[in-house]
């Protein structure tokens, strides 16, 4: 062994050298990946300034400035969208960011350890389901004729709800139906943060007298303040980019005044009418906006709470 | 501390009761639709029309079952899914670990840089349109290669493989192994991919249900009826309500197809979580770490 260091450290130079040469050799592919599917598309964003034609390509296409933006953002039909992006977004941060904090919490004060893993285990499930399964049960459970909801409202009396059908059910339907899905995964970052809150501190609080909520909200609470905040950061990140899987399987000709959303739009004006540089513009609104959001809120983070992503 | 039920002050006694209270309801509302659709599936089509079928299954019969393995489209696209899953799958950890490796060593120079150019990725992107036009300019439209390609890595995954590689896996190892005369390559393969495990068990559960899920990416790129993955199946059976009258060719009467066409739909859902459903149990156990090795460097 000491000879074989000895002869190396001469070599040391050239061995780091050769190292980060092989370092590189092993990127390669994931390298070549990320240039390929994710650089290259950026570059495409030009398209949205173009009155993009397949012949001309990228190069050989008309510049038109801000057009597409201009339409974008002043006709009604493309202002109702953006409305409809925004309020589902906004519903979706009040309703779905802070059930897991209470579910977390509830689970948290559970001492009884196989009630606890029963809860977590079933609560973690549907988050595995996909957006075709999921809006198929809806639908199903929820069909006007056959659906087990209507069937036992029809029998104590009332009558059937068409819930696919009512406009004003739709955002109720997406945005509920996403708290079944993700809110007990959600809620296992808060799980983990509550298990590493000291012991100590709450016998503490326990000789201090204080009851059981008072503990949460004096011991508990400020120690994953930290974890909330930073998920309250990811997700006002994405009250504009509501991800276009299940809005698109739930949509119909009934609720098309309110289902339709940025990401939904960019789908039926790119690649349905063919329309490339609108649907461009249109979607890079929807990236840009989402980008400043994200750093927004990360910015005023920082200053008020001393928590951040970067 | 105290635990003991009766020791506690009638405030806290109702108070924990209130929760139990809260977590019964939550986890009921969460398992009575998967309990219902499977009951359903396994019923009788008339009783889950008249809604006999509440809780558990009337009339034990696997009719809809029959008519899900008789359908050739559906069997097609379980066979595709199938296949998109494993080839997916691994070209996915194949990836991720080709790419959280040299990241994850101090010793490769400028890794903080191209580490920041992949979590760019994550934030920003050329969007629908360009994307598509990639994967058409390479020729992949309408080939099983569209399905696995474009997302042969998810950057956030490898950013958790690449702070798990940092965390648990001690520098001497990597100066040790060198001495030895270990190149970079072989300690990946032979030292790191060991190691990584636990991680690897959570991230094959990430992509593989990714993957078994996805259904957007073939509504984009594949055309062809015999590559379509079971998603896109189920997307016209469940959601477009494009059942095909031969596969309820057995009902007689109009109300037993409207019946059968239910529970058809009922078996369609059972069939397409039973792969997830199994991978599960597994996998759950290392579920929280995952997502607290993510939530270290989001």
């Amino acid at each position: 062994m000491k000879t074989k260091t000895a002869v190396m450290k001469p070599n040391k130079k050239n061995k780091i050298k050769s190292a980060n040469w092989q370092f590189w050799l092993i990127i390669a592919l994931p390298c070549i990946y990320a240039f390929v599917f994710a650089y290259i598309p950026m570059g495409g964003i030009l398209m949205a300034f173009q009155d993009y034609s397949i012949k001309g390509g990228i190069f050989g296409s008309d510049w038109v400035g801000l057009k597409h933006f201009t339409r974008f953002l002043t006709t009604t039909s493309s202002v109702t969208i953006i409305k409809n992006t925004l309020i589902l977004g906004v519903y979706t941060l009040i309703v779905n960011f802070p059930i897991p904090v209470l579910l977390a919490i509830g689970v948290n004060e559970i001492r009884s350890v196989k009630y606890k893993k029963f809860i977590q285990m079933i609560t973690y499930a549907p988050y595995f389901i996909s957006a075709v399964v999921l809006v198929g049960m809806m639908m199903s459970m929820m069909d006007l004729r056959t659906g087990i909801i209507n069937v036992l409202l029809q029998k104590m009396g009332v009558d059937p709800i068409n819930f696919f059908g009512d406009v004003k059910l739709f955002r109720h339907l997406y945005v509920w139906s996403g708290v079944w899905q993700t809110a007990g995964y959600s809620a296992i970052i808060y799980i983990a943060a509550l298990a590493g809150v000291s012991p100590e501190l709450k016998e503490a609080a326990v000789v201090d007298g204080a009851t059981r909520l008072k503990r949460i909200i004096h011991v508990d609470l400020p120690a994953i303040i930290p974890t909330i905040v930073i998920m309250l950061i990811f997700n006002c990140g994405s009250i504009v980019n509501i991800g276009i899987d299940k809005v698109l399987l739930m949509q119909n000709s009934m609720n098309a005044n309110v289902s339709e959303v940025i990401s939904t739009f960019v789908y039926k004006v790119g690649v349905v009418n063919a329309d490339f540089g609108f649907s461009t513009a249109a979607g890079l609104f929807q990236s840009v906006v989402s980008f400043i959001l994200l750093v927004a809120v990360n910015q005023i983070s920082k200053k008020v709470t001393e928590t951040s992503l970067w | 501390m105290n635990t003991k039920f009766k020791n506690q002050s009638l405030g806290d006694k109702i108070f924990i009761i209130l929760v139990y209270v809260f977590l019964s309801i939550a986890g009921l509302a969460v398992l009575y639709p998967l309990i219902y659709i499977v009951s359903a599936s396994f019923s009788d089509p008339q009783a889950v029309m008249t809604g006999e079928v509440v809780l558990w299954p009337v009339r034990v019969s696997l009719k809809g079952y029959q008519a899900v393995f008789k359908n050739p489209k559906i069997m097609t696209g379980f066979l595709n899914s199938f296949i998109y899953l494993f080839l997916g799958t691994a070209l996915n950890l194949v990836m991720t670990m080709l790419c959280a490796y040299p990241l994850s060593r101090k010793e490769f120079k400028h890794r903080n840089k191209i580490a920041a150019l992949f979590v760019f990725t994550m934030y920003f992107s050329g969007g629908l349109v360009p994307t598509y036009m990639v994967v058409n300019k390479l020729g992949l439209i309408d080939t099983i290669w569209a399905m696995i390609i474009p997302s042969a890595m998810s950057t956030y995954n490898m950013i958790i493989c690449r702070t798990y590689m940092i965390n648990s896996i001690p520098d001497e190892m990597y100066e040790a192994a060198q001495v030895d005369g270990c190149s970079p390559f072989r300690y990946l393969t032979r030292i790191v991919t060991p190691l990584c495990k636990p991680i690897l068990a959570v991230l094959t559960l990430y992509y593989g249900v990714a993957k078994w899920n996805s259904y957007f990416d073939a509504m984009l790129y594949i055309k062809k009826q015999a590559l379509q993955p079971l998603t896109i199946i189920m997307r016209e059976i469940l959601i477009l309500n494009q059942v095909d009258p031969t596969m309820v060719s057995d009902a007689k009467a109009a109300s037993e197809m409207a019946g059968l066409t239910a529970l058809l739909k009922y078996s369609t859902i059972v069939v397409a979580s039973v792969p997830v459903l199994i991978l599960y149990p597994f996998v759950q156990k290392h579920l929280v770490k995952g997502v607290m090795v993510g939530a270290v460097k989001g």
